[in-house]
């Protein structure tokens, strides 16, 4: 008789927790992206989310820590916080920089004298991406980000 | 992530593979208006290798399209897929841009 292999653990209980620290070049956000995304993906979150929600929004943070928050100084360095577990991600992104007002930067780039615009799309996006999106000073300037997972 | 370009008779094909993002968008945007300097005038853009775009990737289309319209020419794009949508439709970028399914008929509406 075949010894019966214990059954896998439930998903559900698993809980992940990761912090990344990069410099300020963007060349690193694809990488950051990839650890979080894949994640998500051990997770179970589904294929939308771990392709487009959590890439895009994301991409987008860490670009504006960057390139914005830190305005791309060598010596200042971006951190990665990431909480995720079954039911939700949150991921914190940490900068340098002096903060900025959320809501007065939110211009909706769909209308029509904003189409054509090359630029202003970036925090617009995290926010139809996620499901939250704040912004606080705690030892930095944080935006937090908080997605709840789907099959 | 890389950028291949080739011609399809004077239609100037260019293939974004992976990601068009903040780090590799202005060497899309470069190889595209050297053309443009060399007198191309029709540019097609085939997403079927890529992976997902962020906001700067979508202004650098939008930027090319402006200055290569105001040259007298047409950007035009082909083959996105479902998360690609996705992002044209939330940014309205689908009403600004002509989408076709496929490369081929994409060539064709040229």
């Amino acid at each position: 008789m075949q010894p019966s292999s214990p059954a896998s653990p439930p998903l559900r209980k698993l809980r992940v927790a990761l912090e990344v620290e990069i410099p300020s070049d963007v060349r690193y956000i694809e990488q950051v992206v990839e650890v979080v995304a894949r994640q998500c993906r051990q997770l179970a979150y589904n294929k939308r989310q771990t392709t487009l929600n959590v890439p895009v929004a994301l991409t987008e943070a860490l670009s504006n820590a960057i390139l914005r928050g830190n305005a791309e100084q060598p010596a200042k360095h971006v951190q990665v916080r990431c909480d995720v577990d079954s039911t939700r991600l949150v991921v914190e992104v940490v900068d340098e920089g002096t903060g900025f007002d959320l809501n007065g930067c939110m211009e909706d780039p769909t209308l029509p004298e904003n189409i054509v615009r090359e630029d202003g799309r970036g925090l617009y996006l995290m926010a139809r991406l996620m499901d939250s999106v704040e912004r606080f000073s705690n030892h930095g300037n944080v935006v937090r980000m908080t997605l709840r997972r789907h099959d | 992530m890389s950028f291949a370009i080739k011609k399809d008779g004077d239609i100037v094909v260019v293939d974004v593979e992976g990601q068009l993002i903040v780090g590799n968008r202005q060497e899309l945007k470069q190889k595209v208006l050297d053309e443009l300097e060399r007198g191309e005038r029709k540019f097609l853009v085939d997403f079927s290798r890529t992976g997902y775009i962020d906001s700067s990737g979508l202004g650098v289309l939008v930027s090319l399209s402006k200055k290569i319209r105001e040259q007298g020419g047409e950007l035009r794009l082909a083959d996105l897929n479902d998360d690609l949508k996705t992002l044209f439709e939330l940014t309205k970028l689908d009403t600004l841009f002509q989408i076709s399914d496929t490369r081929e008929m994409a060539l064709q509406s040229f």
